[in-house]
């Protein structure tokens, strides 16, 4: 599995934030604050657009499958890049993890709308470049390229 | 059509006390988040049975037009608040989907 490196050098703005375990009611605050960044800095709208739902997934993906993580956004030049990274129980198979459709969520966060299966599909469709690595038992790192 | 003129039928309420100057461009019915998050569009307005904090965060990151609650499914205050926060609208009716999207038909919203 390939390494995924974040590089700082060069960029104009870092963005940090947490996401705690099943804190349901506050899922979406970074997402919303990260988008509102990007509306100050006059982002295109479409480009906005996909990285709003990207961080979403992600960050309600830290909510209920791990134990609670980062995000971290960096905005260069030329691209915007965000990295996911929490501690948790990890992902078995990435490849099963990616198909629409598939979900191990539980059925208490069914019965509130999660657990599609299509969280991980959504975020690669929006990114330019996606990266995922994960080791079980560790931690899941996901790493999001929306080119400018 | 405007949010206003849904809301000027007296069977569609407004819950969250937001501004109502926005236009419904189309609609869609789904529960489940992550499906609304791939294929809703700006100004949709989304039923769901889903009333719980969350609507409030996808609504307001793909700039939908409004929530309907329907059923009189009731909501609960925080998400009110939260909705009226981000100003979200968030929309009641009696009617069930189908009858939101009989409304919508006539309407000519096709
Ligand atoms: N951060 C993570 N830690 C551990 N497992 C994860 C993580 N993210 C995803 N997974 C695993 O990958 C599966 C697929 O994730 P995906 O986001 O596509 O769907 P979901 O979260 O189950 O449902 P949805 O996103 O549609 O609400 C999850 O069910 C879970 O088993
Ligand atoms: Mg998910």
């Amino acid at each position: 599995m390939e390494s995924i490196s974040f590089n700082e050098e060069g960029s104009l703005m870092k963005l940090e934030y947490d996401v705690l375990k099943e804190d349901f009611s506050r899922a979406g605050e970074a997402s919303s604050k990260i988008k509102k960044v990007l509306m100050q800095l006059g982002i295109d709208s479409k480009i906005i657009r996909r990285i709003a739902i990207a961080t979403y997934e992600a960050e309600i993906n830290v909510a209920i499958h791990s134990e609670g993580g980062k995000i971290f956004v960096l905005v260069k030049d030329d691209k915007i890049e965000v990295l996911i990274e929490d501690v948790g129980p990890g992902i078995e198979n990435v490849n099963l993890a990616m198909t629409e459709g598939y979900s191990t969520a539980t059925q208490q966060v069914r019965e509130m709308g999660f657990g599609a299966g299509m969280g991980l599909p959504n975020m690669k469709r929006c990114s330019d470049e996606f990266y995922i690595a994960s080791k079980v038992g560790e931690y899941t790192k996901v790493k999001l390229v929306m080119n400018l | 059509m405007n949010l206003k003129e849904l809301l000027a039928d007296d069977r569609f309420e407004l819950l969250s006390g937001t501004t109502t100057d926005r236009e419904i461009l189309n609609t869609r019915c789904c529960d489940l988040l992550s499906w609304v998050m791939a294929r809703g569009s700006q100004g949709t307005a989304w039923v769901t049975v889903q009333a719980h904090t969350n609507i409030v965060a996808v609504a307001s990151l793909l700039e939908f037009a409004c929530i309907i609650i329907p059923e009189n499914i009731n909501v609960e205050k925080d998400v009110l608040d939260k909705a009226h926060d981000e100003d979200v609208a968030i929309v009641s009716t009696p009617l069930d989907s189908y009858g939101i999207f009989q409304y919508f038909y006539e309407k000519g919203l096709r």
